[in-house]
């Protein structure tokens, strides 16, 4: 029997991520141009108008995001996209679009830093993306993929988790990732979940006023309000964890990286264990809420690898219950750890 | 015997939290009129800016979005992209519109987007404790300006109306004053046109009302008016722009 061909495209992960997102239902886009991004607003260009959307290059990254708060207010799928600097100018937006739990995704293909830094990859906007980044105690769910497939396929659920909890959803990526073509299939089927969304602004036709917004000045109404967001990152972290595990089973020293720095840790990985080493892989793929329960059975030992300088380490020694050993290889900058320098550590660490 | 004065649906019945003389309590009104009289109340969204009118949506009676200071604009601009049918309007102050928003106000009108904006203008910052604004006249003093704003110093009053006319986006400017019935009677039908554009597709559209601050310009409510028609149309003069 002839094997059913499956399409594939070949196509730069800054593209799968736009393409995922239009099919994902995303109607609005809103962007300014930087480099390593610019073919993700250019592909949203090329194809949003012409397939029902709205696409607006804005003046600046801040307009950009506050044109996403403004569609996402109105109940329609938002996104805008960026690279680090510009994601820096977005983050008082941010901080708007959580304390109005509005959903909308964001995209930052990181390049180094900090300042103006450089374009090459670099992953140093961890602490910005898990942390909240802008001002005050807020959480956006954070998604890490490691493939142009994962680019594409990340989209669909990243929408239907800023729907279902309403609140900002951050992908992730970096310069590599951004600009490596790779083939990509585009028949994973899209279920777009639709949530109630009568909180939108549409006009109060037949129903009270809906008020979009963010402040609580009455005394006591804010602290309900934030405590009613924790209540909502306390069910994120119990549900939505989500990571891949490689070979981790009978592992004494287990890996732990993401994004396109995990693609390089897992060929260091296939490279020790055809040496015999008992090596495994922990990719986190929501660096928050961060998989914790990826490491209730800890291993002696880890080692993290980071294209930056010790910030994945930190939700790491922050998951384990006990005191294991934690090796850490990072570069930032621009620069990775190479699959040689990977395992030369790994080494060291296996056998110390 | 016909009814000639009422309250207006789109207007909430509660008490503000302005000052006495402030304007802003005319202009909600003002607004809200107009939405009753142009029938839109069901389709009006309002963006309400930072500064003292932040809980206007505490007032009128429709849906209404918050916007960070200075971005009313850019937010208007994406909810009027995505559901042209409604009317859409921002309502921002001095230091909103013509100082922090500066940029998202340029490229709003540069644009054309088919939208509504009601620009206060009191030539300070109320909210915050009488700061100046980028409209506080020369000489003018202020909580950081306390020798009066000098030209050297602090720049000059920003005539952002005129610039935003310079535009070929921009379809229609007109300044207007609260400091008199007459004026305000006025205020009332700039603000009506400007709507009206929107319905009819016109495209942008700004009204800059000169407004009192009794309280951070340290008169009394009826001095304020006075100033506004001795001083502040000297540097600001009232009518049509574009």
């Amino acid at each position: 029997m002839r094997q059913k061909s499956i399409k594939k495209i070949l196509i730069s992960g800054n593209e799968a991520i736009a393409e995922g997102a239009i099919r994902a239902g995303c109607t609005f886009y809103a962007g300014y141009p930087i480099t390593p991004q610019n073919e993700l607003i250019g592909y949203m260009a090329e194809h949003m108008q012409d397939r029902g959307g709205v696409f607006i290059q804005a003046e600046s990254e801040v307009a950009a995001i506050n044109m996403v708060y403004g569609a996402a207010a109105t109940g329609v799928r938002a996104m805008t996209s960026s690279s680090s600097p510009g994601v820096s100018l977005k983050q008082e937006g941010i901080s708007y679009i959580a304390g109005a739990e509005l959903p909308v995704v964001i995209v930052n293909i990181m390049r180094g830093g900090p300042g103006l830094g450089n374009i090459w990859p670099g992953q140093s906007d961890y602490f910005q993306a898990t942390r909240g980044g802008g001002h005050g105690d807020y959480r956006c769910i954070v998604l890490a993929p490691a493939n142009v497939q994962e680019c594409y396929d990340m989209m669909i659920l990243a929408f239907n988790l800023a729907d279902q909890y309403r609140n900002p959803v951050l992908i992730l990526g970096d310069a590599m990732l951004g600009q490596m073509m790779e083939p990509l299939n585009t028949s994973t089927k899209f279920v777009i979940k639709n949530v109630d969304k009568s909180w939108a602004l549409t006009g109060c036709k037949d129903r009270k006023p809906n008020i979009v917004k963010s402040f609580y000045m009455v005394k006591g109404d804010l602290e309900k309000f934030n405590l009613k967001l924790q209540k909502k990152y306390e069910a994120l972290q119990a549900k939505e964890e989500r990571w891949e595990e490689f070979l981790v089973k009978d592992a004494k020293l287990v890996l732990v990286a993401y994004g396109s720095m995990a693609r390089i840790a897992k060929a260091a990985v296939k490279t020790l264990r055809l040496k015999g080493k008992k090596v495994g892989l922990i990719r986190p793929i929501t660096l928050w809420p961060f998989p914790k329960q990826a490491f209730k059975k800890p291993k002696d030992k880890y080692l993290v690898v980071e294209m930056s300088y010790g910030q994945l380490i930190e939700d790491v020694k922050l998951s384990l219950s006990v005191n294991a050993q934690v090796g850490f290889i990072g570069r930032a900058g621009g620069g990775f750890p190479s699959e040689e320098e990977i395992i030369v550590k790994a080494n060291k660490l296996y056998n110390g | 015997m016909d009814k000639i004065y009422t309250h207006p649906r789109a207007l909430r019945k509660t008490v503000t939290h302005y000052c006495p003389g402030c304007g802003h309590g005319i202009l909600h009104r003002i607004i809200a009129e107009v939405v009753d009289e142009l029938a839109i109340r069901e389709k009006v969204i309002g963006i309400a800016p930072v500064g003292c009118a932040v809980i206007a949506y505490d007032y009128w009676d429709f849906d209404c979005s918050e916007a960070a200071h200075g971005r009313a604009l850019a937010v208007a601009t994406a909810i009027k992209r995505v559901r042209k049918e409604n009317i859409v309007f921002t309502y921002q102050g001095d230091g909103d519109l013509a100082a922090i928003g500066t940029n998202e106000t340029i490229h709003a009108a540069n644009r054309g987007e088919n939208l509504t904006v009601i620009f206060i203008n009191n030539a300070i910052y109320g909210m915050t404790g009488g700061q100046m604004a980028p409209t506080t006249l020369l000489n003018q003093k202020t909580a950081t300006t306390p020798k009066g704003r000098n030209a050297q110093l602090q720049g000059y009053p920003l005539k952002i109306s005129e610039m935003l006319a310079l535009l070929p986006g921009v379809k229609y400017i007109e300044r207007t004053s609260l400091h008199s019935p007459q004026e305000i009677i006025k205020t009332k039908k700039a603000i009506k046109q400007a709507f009206l554009n929107q319905v009819e597709n016109i495209g942008f559209s700004l009204v800059e009302v000169l407004s009192p601050c009794p309280t951070y310009w340290g008169i009394s409510p009826s001095q304020s008016l006075n100033w506004i028609r001795d001083t502040m149309v000297k540097e600001f003069p009232l009518g049509r722009i574009k």
